[in-house]
C-alpha cells in the first residue's frame, strides 16, 4: 500500500529525519489556524495524492498569508487533479499538506528500493533532485549512484562516505549523511517498506539535510504485522468497487473496457485480459479470486463486476486446481438468483469438478454460455459485448 | 529423467495438518509421490493421510531419509519453515505459501546462501515430473509424461499451457512454477540451464509476466547457453502501470517491467513468442 506524503513524513520524523514543519488538513476551515501554528512567513500548500507530477499540475502552491493558505486549500480540497502519473480522470484531493517553505541550496535524489536481481535493499542516489529519476536513469545512467545494503549488517559507514563523495557533498552535509541514511534504512526495515523515496532531499541554507518530499510504499504481504497502517488502508481505494473487493480479500483493479473478468490466479487473469484485447475487446477489470476462494467470495466478486455500469458481458475463466469448479458455478447461480442479471455470462471452466459445474450452469438456463477454451471464450465475450451495447 | 525430482524422491510436507497441507498431501500420495512424513510442531506422533507426523523437520529427515520438502505453513511462519528445512539438510525445498513479506525472503535467501538447499517459490504451485513425482498443488491429471520442459511465474496460467500441450498429445518432462513474488529461490535462468542439461527435455516453454527483469535475464542466458527451442509467453500486455496485478511481483514501475520489453528481449534471443495465451500448445507443436 502507498502512504500519503504527510503520513510518510510523520513516520520519518519519528526516526530523527528532518522534514518541514507541517499540518495535514482535510477541512477547508482548518487552513488559517494551521498556517499560524506552523509559524513560517511562507508556506507550501501540497495536494496529497498517490501519484507524482503534482507541481506542474497545480498541486503545489505557495501561500504568504493565512488568507492565501485558506484560499489555496479551499481550491484544492475535493477537487480533481490530473497529472502525468494519474489516470485520465485524475485523483480527488482529500487531504492537503500545509508546510513551511524551506530555503534550499542543493537538491538531491535519494531512495531505498528492493533490487530484485540482486535480491537486496539498495540505496539509489543522484546529484540532481526533484527530477523524474527514471528519465535520468534512461538518459544518463552514469549519474545514478547505487549502494546495495546488507539486510543483516545495515549500510556500512564507508558506503555512505563513498556515496556522499560521489554526490559532491562537503562539510556539515557530508557528515550528516551517515545518520540520515542509517535512520532512513531503519525506517525502511521497521515499516516493511517496498519503496522509500526522498525526492528531493534538500540541503538547507544551514547545511542540514531535509526530506522535502517523501514517497513511502509498504509491502502488502507485511501488513499483518503493521496494524498501525490499517486505518490508512481505506485511502487506497479509488472506487467503492475496490473497497468492497479489499473487504472480501479479492484482488480487483478497475479498468476502462466493457468486458468484466472473473478469473482464478493472477497470471491467468492477466492473460485473459490480453486475449480479450487480442480479439478486439477491452477488459473492464482485473479480478483474481485467488487459489481457493469461498462461495461467498465468488458471489461478491460477481456483484462487484456487475455493479460496474460499463460492463456489457462477463467472461469467467477458471482453471480449477485447488479451486473447485462447482464452487464457482454455485457462486454464479447464487449471484444471478432472482433473474435480475441481464448481462451475458461467458463461462470457461476447466479442472477439478468441471463437468459437474458445467451441468449445474446449463440447468440454470439462458444468458449463461459455457465454452471449451479461452479463445472461444474471448471471441464470444467480445461479440456479446458488442451485441448488448447495441441493444 | 526430468529435472530436480524423480520417482524415488522422498518428500516431507511441512504444515501437513493444515487445511491446504492436508488436502494436497492426500493428492500427492494419490499421484504416487513418495510422501513419507509430515511436520507440524506440537502434532508429533500423530498420523495424517496415513503417514507419520513429526514435531521438527530434523526428526522427520532422520527417521525417513527425505531429501525434499513441500511447505504449506502460513505466511508469518513460512520463512522460518524454509530455514528449518535447509538446516535439516533438505536438498530441495518447495514453498507453496503465498504472502511472505519481501524482507523476510531477503533474509531467507541470505541464510540459504550458506547451504546447499535449492528453493522453489514461494508463492509457487510447485514442481511435477508427470507420471513420476508431483510436489505441489497442480492438478495431476492435466499433465502427461513427455519431453517438453515448462517453467513459469504463474500458477493457473501454467495449468492452462500444460493442458493445451496434453490435449495435443505433447507430454512434459518437468513443469515448474518458480513463484509470483519479487524475491524467489530458483529463477528462470537456473531452470533454463537445468533443462538444457537434461537429456529428456527437447524443448522449453517459458511463461513470464510483467514486473521485474527476470525474463530479460532469461533472454541473456537463452542467447548464450540454450540450444534447445524456447517458446515464450508473457502475460500482462494490457496491464496498467503502477498497479500490482495480484502477484506481489507483477507490477510495472515507470517504464520498467513491461510485457513489450520482455517479449522483445526473448525474441532477440531466438525464442518463439506466442501472442495469444490460447496458442501456446499450437506453437510448441509447430516449433
Amino acid at each position: 500500500m502507498k502512504l500519503y506524503e504527510f503520513q510518510a513524513k510523520n513516520i520519518l520524523r519519528g526516526y530523527g529525519i528532518r522534514v518541514p514543519q507541517g499540518r495535514a488538513i482535510s477541512r477547508k476551515d482548518a487552513a488559517a489556524k494551521a498556517y499560524a501554528e506552523i509559524g513560517a512567513s511562507r508556506c507550501v500548500v501540497k495536494a496529497q495524492i498517490f501519484a507524482g507530477g503534482r507541481g506542474k499540475s497545480g498541486g503545489i502552491l505557495f501561500a504568504d498569508s493565512p488568507v492565501e493558505a485558506a484560499t489555496r486549500t479551499a481550491g484544492m480540497l475535493g477537487a480533481r487533479i490530473v497529472t502525468p502519473q494519474t489516470t485520465p480522470q485524475g485523483a480527488v484531493i482529500q487531504y492537503v499538506l500545509l508546510e513551511e517553505a524551506i530555503s534550499i541550496t542543493k537538491e538531491l535524489y535519494l531512495a531505498i528500493v528492493i533490487d530484485r536481481s540482486l535480491q537486496t535493499p539498495m540505496v539509489v542516489a543522484c546529484g540532481e533532485g526533484g527530477v523524474e529519476i527514471e528519465e535520468v536513469a534512461a538518459k544518463h545512467p552514469e549519474k545514478i549512484i547505487k549502494e546495495p545494503i546488507d539486510v543483516l549488517f545495515g549500510i556500512h559507514p564507508f558506503q555512505v562516505r563513498r556515496l556522499a563523495a560521489q554526490l559532491k557533498l562537503a562539510g556539515v552535509s557530508f557528515v550528516k549523511m551517515n545518520s540520515f541514511i542509517v535512520n532512513l534504512f531503519s525506517a525502511f526495515i521497521q515499516n516493511d517498506c517496498s519503496l522509500l523515496e526522498i525526492n528531493p532531499l534538500v540541503i538547507t541554507a544551514d547545511g542540514e539535510l531535509c526530506a522535502l518530499d517523501v514517497k513511502m510504499d509498504i509491502d502488502d504481504n507485511a501488513l499483518y504485522r503493521h496494524p498501525e497502517f490499517e486505518p490508512f488502508a481505506a485511502c487506497q481505494d479509488a472506487t467503492p468497487a475496490e473497497a468492497l473487493a479489499r473487504k472480501h480479500k479479492l484482488s480487483y483493479i478497475g479498468l476502462d473496457g466493457n468486458i468484466g473478468c472473473l478469473v482464478n490466479g493472477a497470471g491467468l487473469a492477466m492473460a485473459t485480459m490480453d486475449i480479450i484485447k487480442l480479439h478486439g475487446g477491452a477488459p473492464a477489470n482485473f479480478l483474481d479470486v485467488g487459489g481457493d476462494a469461498s462461495l461467498e467470495q465468488v458471489t461478491q466478486a460477481f456483484k462487484i463486476i456487475l455493479s460496474d455500469p460499463k460492463v456489457k458481458a462477463v467472461l469467467i475463466n477458471i482453471f480449477g486446481g485447488i479451486m473447485k469448479c462447482d464452487t464457482i458455478a454455485s457462486g454464479i447461480i447464487e449471484a444471478t438468483k432472482g433473474g435480475g442479471v441481464k448481462t451475458p455470462l461467458i463461462v470457461r471452466l476447466e479442472g477439478t469438478n468441471a463437468d459437474m459445474a458445467r451441468k449445474t450452469l446449463e440447468r440454470a438456463g439462458s444468458g449463461i454460455f459455457c465454452v471449451k477454451d479461452m479463445k472461444e471464450a474471448a471471441r464470444l465475450a467480445v461479440s456479446k459485448a458488442i451485441e448488448s451495447n447495441q441493444s | 529423467m526430468g529435472i530436480l525430482i524423480h520417482n524415488e524422491t522422498r518428500v516431507i510436507c511441512q504444515g501437513i495438518t493444515g487445511r491446504a497441507g492436508g488436502f494436497h498431501a492426500g493428492q500427492m500420495l494419490e499421484y504416487g509421490t513418495k510422501l513419507v512424513a509430515g511436520v507440524t510442531p506440537g502434532k508429533g506422533g500423530t498420523l495424517q493421510c496415513g503417514i507419520p507426523v513429526f514435531d521438527s523437520v530434523c526428526e522427520a529427515v532422520t527417521e525417513t531419509g527425505a531429501t525434499a520438502s513441500v511447505i504449506y505453513v502460513p505466511a508469518p511462519y513460512a520463512a522460518d519453515a524454509i530455514m528449518e528445512a535447509a538446516a535439516a539438510g533438505i536438498a530441495l525445498i518447495v514453498c507453496i505459501t503465498e504472502g511472505i513479506p519481501t524482507l523476510d525472503m531477503i533474509k531467507v535467501k541470505k541464510y540459504l546462501s550458506n547451504s546447499k538447499a535449492l528453493l522453489i517459490g514461494p508463492n509457487s504451485p510447485g514442481i511435477i515430473s508427470p507420471g513420476r513425482c508431483k510436489i505441489g498443488i497442480m492438478p495431476g491429471y492435466i499433465h502427461k509424461q513427455g519431453t517438453v520442459g515448462v517453467v513459469s511465474r504463474s500458477g493457473t496460467l501454467t495449468y492452462e499451457a500444460v493442458w493445451q500441450l496434453t490435449q495435443m498429445g505433447i507430454g512434459q518432462s518437468t513443469c515448474i512454477g518458480i513463484g509470483g513474488d519479487p524475491i524467489i529461490g530458483l529463477g528462470f535462468t537456473d531452470i533454463l540451464r537445468l533443462f538444457q542439461n537434461d537429456a529428456e527435455t527437447s524443448a522449453i516453454v517459458l511463461i513470464g509476466e510483467i514486473g521485474g527483469s527476470a525474463e530479460e535475464e532469461a533472454a541473456e542466458v537463452i542467447k548464450r547457453e540454450i540450444t534447445k527451442p524456447v517458446i515464450g509467453f508473457i502475460s500482462g500486455s494490457t496491464a496498467p502501470r503502477g498497479k500490482r496485478m495480484g502477484h506481489a511481483g507483477a507490477i510495472i514501475s515507470g517504464n520498467k517491467g513491461t510485457a513489450a520489453s520482455k517479449m522483445n528481449a526473448l525474441k532477440n534471443a531466438g525464442a518463439v513468442i506466442v501472442d495469444s495465451p490460447s496458442d501456446i500448445g499450437k506453437t510448441v507443436q509447430s516449433a
